[in-house]
């Protein structure tokens, strides 16, 4: 095996080093009875060139672009990504390090997070974005349970418009502990409906979504107003990062915690992951922020130099009374964020994100045409919702067949949303994508 | 010092993305606008955010010099205790890049992602097998999430048994994270002490298992690289009380093929995909965390799970008692890529004897400096070994200074202070993709290093001095966080 360098001879030499006879020998410390004697029942071993194959054909049964045109967001994103950044980040001495833990040797990875730190803060108008969390679920799981840490209040209250997968896990991570969850439900005009906080004390937090679930920009403002009312933390999530590069940031609307998915900033969607999860608060909760720091300093000569910093407050140290059980994050993808970031530029980001703008809206201007409704009247970004007839379940069929995926039916999340479809735009698709959509869907 | 893989090579100066550049620049190939532009509310538009303006050539020189300043496994030996970091086979890269994988929407319908689902099922099977479980989940992202599912599964179980516990044994040889995962699910860890062999005893955990207790958390083998015997004998005395086995399998790569963890008493394992199954750990992630299962936790593993049906595979959200989800779709299937084509490269034979190389490579280590440093358990080791600086103390050299001398050698320190149970604790994993020579050469380095602590201090708390920066002042950037420019 060609990752295993040991020769007959090296193990020989080794084995009498060490005292023992065989191989065997070296687990005379495991109980006979914990011993297992009988091979592993498992393929392989497979040549690198059986492998490429079996590969090739798991791969081929993939509906991907270019062959596919996919209308689907949802949380995942198909944006171009540049060979420069997917070429830099594939340098082995990224790829294969550890965490930082030894700064002097790691200062590639320290520098480039504390850039990430530095993008995202300008991204979301924030003040500290941590080194990243997993995904934008457990970013909202964690921006949940450090506001219940702050506020010592038990109860939480987020929007029905938060990604339907996002609360799945706020759930999961809040069940053990016996936290209070409440829905924000949904207006006609496609934003959370706040009159619910009516009354409403001892909230911990208010967090919602924006562009939320159905594409549609929240107003932020009164978000914020009902949350300084009550006292709670006011906490905003997001699916697609780009849309800050056109919006107001959710720093300006004075939002507590920023948290969400990173993955349109120049990841592959990779089935889901890995993406990343985007962390960001105030200078005044730093201490209470779950995830690593990366830190600016200097060595002995006064030279400029970064290292993992605030450490107290984690896992490793802290143990059950840290602020999150995080170790291992999502730090090449937040590297690899940051050079999507770098290379985007405020030239890039400013005129990418209008083109997703635009798109969007020259599709939903198609669709309106053909006599669909847009089912919701607030302005979106690069996502919305489109009512189609009863019959259109056999035509979504059809334009699978040919190959165009005519977005993500919402009825398996929003029961009361058959027939709905979230349709997505980025600047992948081209007005002839977009034209023979629409000519599919009218046929 | 003689000739050792240590050197100093042209290392640039680069500065932060925003000291270089130029108005205008842009590193991004805008693609064509072939629509009009739309009006937009005034009132939604904001500042355009300040980054950077870089050309592709800035941000290219820009990371790549960053990269030359970092160590990694493809540099040289990286024995860092606890983290498994073996050799990432540049091929399985590959693989999880291939435009059917990386460019996958996890969204679309069932039959037009066949060959990720097929992938993933498969890979629970693997990973079942290899741990003697009955059944996986991938979904977690990391080790701690896994180590949190799990925990959660044991809480569910315990509830859908009438059964309400506030307490869980965590061993003081178990990894940092298991205190705090424990928290999250509302139980309070109650330490247990490793004996003088350095692993646990069953009138240890006799002494404190009660029914308030949910179980135990057992890292095997443990954080000082030891075997735990009496895990059989624990797993009776946890059970008989109506607790749970949860095993931290960090270590797993200490064991494939010689024990498989769900036939000696364990009822949950996690495993890092990204050390025992060789995917890359990117300078801090992503990781991938599953969690293997005996049959009567099935049932509460996260959603949705992957069932096969009529020779096609699908997702099924229909498990009532399920804990949920814990990422926002099925996990990071990236690295899943990595760790199946690894088994699948290695085969049954090669994983048991990576295992066994890996455990040969910490116990030739161990031999090899004895006598170098201290050796605080002197017993037979699995994957790791670990040694103390208490020899070094008297000429005032500690731990720390050992660590960054090893890095003026060529070498990645070992992970230090850790475990707590031994004070200067020096943590080395060498890996079963070490050579004997690579070895060697590491051994000379240390034994080099102890004789300059007597004769030459200075040269150990001077160091590193061949790295782009020396010792940083890690209480400043503490005292006065600087996070952002």
């Amino acid at each position: 095996m060609r990752y295993l360098p040991h020769t007959r001879e090296d193990i020989d030499a080794m084995l009498k080093a060490v005292g023992v006879g065989s191989l065997d020998g070296l687990f005379s410390t495991v109980p006979e009875d914990c011993l297992k004697r009988e091979p592993l029942n498992l393929p392989g071993p497979l040549t690198e060139w059986e492998l490429n194959l079996h590969m090739a054909s798991l791969g081929a049964t993939m509906a991907t672009m270019p062959e596919y045109k996919s209308f689907v967001g949802a949380g995942s994103y198909e944006h171009f990504i540049p060979s420069s950044v997917l070429s830099l980040l594939g340098r082995s001495e990224f790829v294969t390090a550890y965490t930082p833990y030894q700064p002097e040797i790691s200062q590639g990875t320290l520098q480039g997070i504390f850039e990430y730190q530095t993008l995202v803060c300008h991204l979301l108008g924030m003040e500290v974005a941590n080194a990243s969390l997993y995904d934008g679920a457990s970013a909202l799981a964690e921006a949940l349970l450090m506001a219940i840490r702050i506020t010592k209040k038990t109860k939480i209250a987020i929007s029905a418009l938060i990604h339907p997968h996002y609360r799945e896990v706020v759930r999961t991570y809040l069940r053990p502990t016996g936290y209070e969850v409440v829905e924000l439900p949904y207006s006609k005009n496609g934003k959370t409906d706040l009159s619910v906080l009516d009354g409403m004390t001892e909230l911990a937090a208010i967090a919602v979504q924006s562009p939320n679930f159905f594409g549609c920009i929240e107003d932020l403002g009164p978000v914020h107003e009902r949350a300084l009312e009550t006292g709670a933390m006011f906490i905003t999530s997001f699916t697609e990062a780009l849309a800050y590069g056109l919006l107001k940031n959710p720093g300006s609307c004075g939002a507590d915690i920023v948290c969400g998915e990173g993955q349109s900033l120049g990841l592959p969607q990779s089935f889901g992951g890995p993406s990343l999860g985007v962390f960001a608060t105030k200078m005044e909760y730093v201490r209470r922020m779950p995830g690593r720091l990366v830190g600016k300093t200097v060595d002995k000569t006064g030279k400029r130099g970064f290292v993992l910093t605030l450490a107290t407050r984690e896992q490793h140290i802290r143990r059950e009374k840290a602020t999150s059980n995080i170790c291992t994050n999502q730090g090449l993808c937040a590297l690899g964020a940051a050079m999507y970031m770098a290379s985007l530029g405020k030239n890039g980001i400013r005129e990418l994100a209008r083109l997703n703008y635009d798109k969007a809206e020259f599709l939903k201007g198609r669709l309106r045409k053909a006599g669909l409704e847009i089912r919701f009247g607030s302005p979106t970004f690069n996502e919305f919702v489109v009512e189609f007839p009863d019959s259109f379940e056999p035509t979504y069929n059809k334009l699978l067949e040919e190959r165009i995926v005519a977005g993500l039916p919402l009825a398996p999340y929003y029961p009361e949303l058959v027939n709905h479809y979230l349709m997505c735009v980025t600047e992948t698709k081209t007005k002839e994508d977009i034209d023979s959509l629409v000519r599919g869907i009218q046929s | 010092m003689t000739e050792t893989s240590g050197t100093t090579g042209l290392l640039l100066n680069e500065p932060l993305l925003w000291e270089r550049g130029g108005k205008g620049r842009c590193g991004f190939s805008m693609p064509r606008r072939d629509v009009d532009s739309f009006p937009i509310e005034e009132g939604l538009v904001g500042a355009v955010p300040d980054f950077p303006e870089l050309s592709e050539v800035d941000v290219v020189r820009h990371y790549t010099r960053l990269s030359q300043w970092n160590f990694g496994v493809d540099t040289g030996m990286y024995p860092l205790g606890s983290c498994t970091m073996k050799y990432n086979p540049k091929v399985n890269e590959k693989y999880a890049s291939l435009p059917g994988f990386a460019g996958a929407h996890p969204y679309l319908p069932a039959q037009l992602v066949q060959g990720a689902l097929r992938l993933m099922h498969d890979l629970e099977r693997f990973l079942a097998e290899i741990t003697g479980m009955d059944a996986t989940s991938l979904q977690p992202a990391a080790g701690a999430q896994g180590e949190l599912a799990g925990i959660m599964l044991i809480h569910a179980y315990l509830k859908s048994k009438g059964m309400k516990r506030s307490k869980i044994i965590v061993p003081d040889t178990a990894h940092g994270t298991n205190p705090a995962s424990s928290a999250l699910c509302g139980y309070r860890p109650i330490p247990v002490k490793s004996n003088e062999h350095g692993i646990i005893s069953p009138e240890a955990v006799a002494g404190v298992m009660d029914e308030d207790v949910a179980g135990i958390m057992l890292t095997n083998p443990n954080t000082l690289g030891l075997f735990e015997e009496n895990v059989r004998k624990i797993s009776e005395i946890v059970h008989a009380k109506g607790g749970q086995l949860y095993c931290d399998g960090a270590n797993m790569n200490a064991v494939m093929g010689i024990v498989q963890m769900g036939k000696v008493g364990v009822d949950v394992i996690h495993l890092n995909l990204h050390k025992t199954f060789s995917a890359p750990h990117g300078g801090g992630g992503p990781g991938s965390g599953p969690i293997c299962v005996r049959k009567h936790l099935e049932p509460f593993l996260p959603v949705p799970q992957i069932v096969k049906e009529n020779e096609a595979y699908v997702l099924s959200y229909d498990y009532p008692q399920s804990i949920g989800k814990v990422h926002s779709f099925y996990g990071n299937f990236g690295v899943m890529v990595k760790a199946y084509t690894y088994i699948l490269s290695m085969g049954p034979e090669d994983l048991k004897k990576a295992s066994q190389l890996a455990v040969l490579n910490a116990n030739y280590i161990k031999e090899g400096l004895r006598g170098v440093f201290e050796l605080p358990y002197d017993r037979p080791c699995m994957h790791e070994c670990v040694l103390s600086d208490k020899r070094q103390r008297s000429y005032k050299i500690s731990t720390l200074d050992i660590a960054k001398r090893l890095i003026d050698y060529g070498f990645h320190p070992p992970t230090i202070y850790f475990p707590l149970v031994v004070q200067g604790a020096i943590m080395i994993e060498p890996t079963e993709t070490e050579s004997k020579e690579t070895l060697d050469e590491f051994i000379e380095a240390c034994k080099s290093i102890a004789k300059e602590a007597e004769e030459n201090p200075g040269l150990l708390l001077e160091a590193p001095t061949r790295s782009k920066v020396g010792r940083l002042d890690e209480v400043m950037a503490a005292r006065k966080p600087c996070l952002s420019d």
